[in-house]
């Protein structure tokens, strides 16, 4: 099927000529998945039949519904969402602060404190694609009965970008401005026609404080703030007590601006303790409600599903644990500078070599041995939402293949056993954080790797000394400083702008950005500058997915990085709770629509 | 005395100063910084990492970031948390009547433990109590708290379902019912971290003992006729704590440190459990803070155990 022939068909839909169904089916017909179709659908304007993306809510009166338990194995440590840093403190934040929209988990948009979702449709997208328009709901109060308007909006914006500030979503609000249009409207303006338009005001970046109580506190006394752990927003909890670090209680918001919400009488997060154990409270136990992100092994979790308590939760985002080859020599200095942009590896710039790496990890290994449903094997760098994924890549484990290619390419065993080519040995460093799956990884790579004359040295680095940003240390994986790295990368948004520039060639990490660059890999290509400068301006979605799926191939396609298991979040709750979780946003996005059946 | 006590107090200043030297060297480099997840997200620009890191001024020399917090130390600023933004002093404030509750009645559980039967199985050496008592006591030292307190969870919590194992700061009951409730939570790890310490103590106080009981002077009181009772608690027990007070007088700091590995199992929110987590955050002036306060507590402590020697023993007298 053609781009024309799509175009027409959504054109018949829009028109009437043809139903949702329809399209859908015909779609499907070609391979094309559903959520695929109602989004290309939903792009276009033409909505799903009525929150399709959002999970039906039930109860019909606000309230009666006692006690909600939710367990976080790391605790919240504040309750201001321009200073979370962290997932925790992003999900302690949302139960009392709202976005003017978040991400449901089929990566569209669901208006919260917005009242409707900006389109070409709605005049709320300007057709140029340099501003949006958001109309904001009418009658929200904040929990001390203030009114909620397109101040609060305006003053979030100034309060992000404020460099004394120092808040953690600048990146959303720098480049952007926003105009008060009238009370309950605001425009957001970019400097450039901007596809991706739904980032300033939306999901964990987008959460509003209120005005009146941070006014006097949008400077470098932003940490006096005493509203930092005593929350004032609009959402459907008010704040009960808050102990950082330990636990956090809220209580039903008798003026919640959504009818019928919350369920619950309290609400309470506990923090702390392990992972195991957490989920032992809620699958075993039957104590706690809910369990954030259960990074245990999946054997363990099945075995305490089998009491048939509670169940685990797998939500696909966009997260991808994946090996990265350097692109640069890491042994040779250059200006005094190790793994220069301008230096070449001395092995990995032999496409057989990198092919032949891609072709030794058996991800399926990975998929059923190490990571369960917490990992399916992937063959993409650019997995989900689903309109962006690729159908063109294949991973294989071959280690027969792997040989060949290394031997045609000249690549011969030593006496040891390990290959040589004009001197250079293949023997590689390969470093990762220290953390169980991580090291089995690299154990079961090892062993394949071996066994085609390529010698891998492990090395593992403590996990707040691999992920800092400290200038001073050789072992950041920004620095990179070895021949391969292992990590997962999350992907925050339901849209791959900001995931697909850790390719670009200005974003190349090096001493004269301190390592803080995006491009690690230090791969550099003009395909895929071009392209994703092209995307950056693409204002037609289609198209624009095309994009991306193109930049997705070219950068697996060039093995520099080889893509292993996608990482979706796993929870676990009891069987009667009704949540409704995203992959694109926090955990706490639709807390408010949480009930539970008796 | 009061001049001695003045001399220990002046000498305390020099070390204080050195171990918070020492300390605040090490921690400024230890590698890393508390920005761990905002590293791997990649809405996150990393200007924004680097402007954070300035505005905590991890990017300062070691020796101005150490007056800078030195200054304010002296005057009862004791900082504030990287990772909370809030004042440490506030953070363990918060925390302190948990620990004290939970750590202090352990450590009162263990002496309540160590000191009967400790005396008694000294009393009467290698007989069946005195042996039953040393083969718990081995057991119970040998076990580290974390297996126990893994074991006790399994046991009670899970397959026989009596006492929860998340403990809670604020219980909803009310009433006779609040008390049974924090009494549950609490038997667990008071009684794991207890019985550890009361297991140790316990072949302490049998020697202590051992040693004074075959003294003359206890033969003496004896042969005078004095009551068992009396010879024991009077000129046995009193001349026997001496070691003992040193012991107990150096593990008192741990009350208000806390006990780090019992309270990430129990989930008690503890000044351990504080101190681990900023340890793995690095957030170093909560780590400072912590660590700081333990070593003028060890300090007063010693001190303090100095001064009781005086009262247990009259002959040691201090000029």
């Amino acid at each position: 099927m053609t781009e024309d022939d799509l175009r027409q068909m959504i054109g018949r839909v829009q028109r009437g000529s043809l139903s949702r169904r329809g399209f859908v089916k015909r779609l499907a017909a070609v391979g094309l998945t559903a959520p695929m179709a109602t989004q290309l659908l939903a792009l276009h304007g033409i909505n799903p039949a009525s929150a399709q993306s959002v999970p039906a809510y039930r109860p019909t009166r606000r309230g009666g519904g006692g006690q909600l338990k939710i367990l976080y194995w790391q605790a919240s440590t504040l309750l201001n969402p321009h200073f979370a840093a962290g997932t925790t403190n992003q999900d302690s934040s949302r139960v009392f602060y709202e976005p003017l929209a978040g991400w449901a988990a089929d990566g569209t948009l669901h208006p919260v404190l917005a009242a409707e979702i900006p389109s070409i449709a709605n005049r709320g997208l300007a057709e140029d694609g340099r501003s949006v328009t958001w109309k904001l709901k009418r009658g929200v109060k904040w929990h001390d009965g203030q009114d909620f308007s397109a101040d609060d909006v305006v003053f979030n914006w100034q309060y992000a970008r404020n460099p004394a500030v120092a808040s953690v979503n600048s990146g959303s609000y720098s480049d952007v401005n926003v105009v008060k249009v009238d009370d309950y409207t605001v425009r957001v303006e970019f400097p450039r026609p901007t596809p991706f338009w739904a980032d300033a005001f939306v999901g964990p970046a987008g959460m509003m404080i209120p005005r009146h109580l941070f006014r006097d506190f949008a400077g470098a006394n932003s940490r006096d703030a005493p509203t930092n752990i005593r929350p004032v927003g609009t959402g459907a909890y008010l704040l009960d007590s808050f102990a950082p670090g330990d636990l956090l209680r809220g209580r039903l918001n008798p003026n919640y601006h959504m009818d019928n919400r919350p369920f619950f009488d309290t609400i309470e997060i506990k923090g702390g303790g392990d992972a195991v154990s957490a989920a032992r409270a809620v699958l075993q136990t039957g104590d706690f409600d809910y369990a954030w992100n259960m990074q245990v092994e999946d054997e363990i979790l099945k075995r305490l599903e089998a009491a048939g308590r509670g169940k685990v939760n797998i939500v696909e985002g966009g997260g991808v644990e994946f090996v990265q080859l350097n692109a640069a020599d890491p042994n040779r200095e250059v200006e005094g500078e190790r793994a220069h942009v301008s230096t070449q590896h001395p092995a990995f710039r032999d496409p057989a070599v990198r092919q032949a790496m891609a072709l030794l990890i058996d991800k399926n290994a990975l998929e059923q041995f190490i990571y369960g449903r917490g990992g399916p094997a992937t063959p993409n760098f650019l997995n989900n939402p689903p309109r962006f994924r690729s159908g063109n890549m294949r991973s294989e484990f071959n280690i027969a293949r792997a040989n060949e290619l290394l031997d045609g390419a000249g690549w011969v065993r030593g006496r040891d056993g390990i290959r040589v080519k004009d001197g250079v040995r293949l023997r590689f460093i390969y470093q990762t954080s220290v953390n169980t799956p991580r090291q089995r990884t690299q154990a079961i790579y090892k062993q394949a790797a071996q066994r085609a004359g390529i010698d891998l040295e492990l090395k593992s680095v403590v996990a707040s000394v691999f992920f800092s940003s400290d200038v001073a240390n050789p072992d950041t994986y920004t620095k990179f400083w070895a021949d391969m790295q292992m990590y997962t990368t999350t992907m925050p948004q339901a849209d791959p702008e900001r995931f697909m520039n850790q390719y670009v060639s200005w974003e190349v990490s090096s001493r004269a950005n301190s390592w803080q660059g995006r491009n690690i890999t230090r791969w550099r290509n003009d395909e895929y500058d071009s392209t994703f400068r092209a995307a950056q301006a693409e204002l037609d979605p289609v198209k624009r997915a095309a994009m991306f799926i193109k930049l997705n191939d070219l950068i697996v396609g060039s093995n520099h990085v080889i893509p292993l298991v996608g990482r979706p979040t796993v929870s676990a709750s009891l069987n009667n709770l009704r949540h409704v979780l995203s992959g694109w946003d926090t955990t706490m996005w639709m807390i408010n629509d949480w009930w539970r059946e008796t | 005395m009061s001049q001695y006590l003045v001399r220990r107090l002046i000498i305390a200043i020099p070390s204080l100063l050195g171990i918070s030297v020492i300390l605040f060297t090490i921690l400024a480099l230890a590698p890393g910084d508390p920005f761990e997840e905002l590293a791997t997200n990649p809405a996150i620009p990393p200007e924004v990492r680097a402007n954070l890191r300035a505005s905590l001024g991890l990017d300062d020399p070691i020796h101005e970031r150490y007056f800078a917090w030195l200054l304010a130390m002296l005057q009862g600023n004791w900082g504030y948390s990287f990772v909370s933004r809030i004042p440490v002093a506030d953070l363990i404030l918060q925390r302190l009547p948990t620990t004290l509750l939970v750590i202090g009645l352990s450590q009162v559980l263990a002496l309540v433990i160590a000191l009967p039967v400790g005396v008694y199985a000294a009393m009467r050496p290698y007989s069946i109590f005195d042996q039953i008592a040393n083969t718990l006591a081995f057991i119970g030292f040998s076990l580290p708290t974390f297996f126990t307190g893994l074991l006790f969870i399994l046991l009670f919590s899970i397959y026989l379902d009596w006492l929860p194992f998340v403990y809670r700061t604020d219980l909803q009951s009310t009433g006779w019912k609040w008390w049974g409730d924090q009494i549950r939570q609490s038997i667990m790890p008071i009684a794991v971290l207890g019985l550890f310490q009361g297991a140790a103590w316990v072949r302490f106080v049998r020697s202590a003992v051992l040693d004074v009981i075959r003294l003359d002077h206890v033969t003496t009181a004896r042969a005078k006729g004095i009551p068992e009772g009396r010879v024991i608690n009077r000129h046995v027990v009193r001349n026997a704590m001496i070691p003992v007070v040193t012991l107990v007088a150096l593990q008192m700091p741990i009350v208000f440190s806390g006990a780090i590995v019992t309270e990430q199992i129990f989930r008690v929110p503890g000044i351990g459990s504080l101190l681990i987590s900023a340890i793995l955050a690095n957030d170093t002036p909560v780590i400072m803070a912590v660590t700081f306060v333990t070593a003028f507590l060890v300090i007063a402590f010693n001190l303090l155990a100095d001064i009781l020697y005086g009262w247990l023993d009259p002959r040691i007298s201090y000029r």
